[in-house]
């Protein structure tokens, strides 16, 4: 039973695993930076007024833009590595090509997102 | 590599309720990029190719909820508010607060070992689900 592990807190921040641990770190961060994002944005939209206004008004940002769609995106592809390599467990001995394969998708992908915000926001 | 270093899924077997919800992310993901191509190819045949750029496409396909593209050029908001993007958005909602909310669980978890402080994680997680759930629906079908 996982609730029997024992691991204090510290010990778990410090935690490095040894292969794919920049996948595992960017997709807790895209999931935190979206539950975070929607939890305020559901509540700035239930509240309204002026305080709703003042939160709703931080993501028509460009830069908050990129940020959030990082998060989607990355957690997204990511999400699908370990979806697919976990209901079909044999592929699970090509994780590093797989996360090799995960990256060639996610750059072109991110990088045509951020030209097309950067060039809507910037008046293009 | 020789050696099998993996078991299937019906090896491992789905013994507690942790092993259902990990089986039920992955699933639940598999569900959340459906929905999200549904709002996508939905807001592309709706036209959005004229009317909107590429923000406002993404916010529809992410969320398909009226509200999210009343601030674009589109003329006629009536079919982007009709039942069925009311049904899909709630659908989305729903799949993504439960998927969500586990998996904050998961990162605590992680950090706090405490049996009790995970009670209380767990109490919280539900508060929570339950909460963003109702707000949720509430936004979507009063818009």
């Amino acid at each position: 039973m996982g609730l029997k592990r024992g691991v204090s807190l510290s010990a778990g921040l410090r935690y490095k695993g040894p292969s794919g641990y920049l996948t595992y770190i960017l997709h807790r961060i895209g999931g935190l930076g979206m539950a975070i994002f929607i939890t305020v944005h559901l509540l700035a939209s239930f509240i309204g007024g002026r305080t709703g206004g003042f939160f709703n008004g931080i993501y028509e940002n460009w830069a908050f833009q990129i940020f959030i769609f990082f998060c989607v995106l990355f957690h997204a592809i990511n999400g699908l590595r370990i979806t697919i390599l976990d209901l079909w467990p044999k592929l699970l001995d090509y994780q590093k090509e797989a996360i090799w394969l995960e990256w060639a998708v996610f750059i072109p992908l991110f990088g045509i997102s951020v030209f097309v915000i950067m060039n809507s926001a910037l008046g293009g | 590599m020789t050696t099998k270093r993996t078991l299937s899924i019906k090896q491992r077997g789905l013994t507690n309720f942790e092993a259902v919800m990990w089986i039920f992310t992955r699933l639940s993901a598999l569900a959340i990029y459906g929905l999200i191509l549904v709002g996508l190819i939905g807001a592309l045949i709706m036209g959005a190719r004229n009317q909107m750029n590429f923000a406002d496409v993404m916010r529809w396909a992410f969320m398909p909820n009226v509200t999210h593209v009343q601030s674009t050029d589109l003329q006629d908001l009536n079919p982007w508010a009709s039942p069925f993007w009311k049904l899909t958005a709630s659908a989305l909602l729903l799949v993504a607060v439960a998927h969500g909310v586990h998996g904050l669980v998961v990162i605590a978890d992680d950090y706090i070992a405490g049996a009790g402080a995970r009670k209380f994680i767990r109490f919280l997680s539900i508060v929570m689900m339950i909460s963003m759930s109702g707000i949720g629906l509430y936004l979507i079908w009063t818009s």
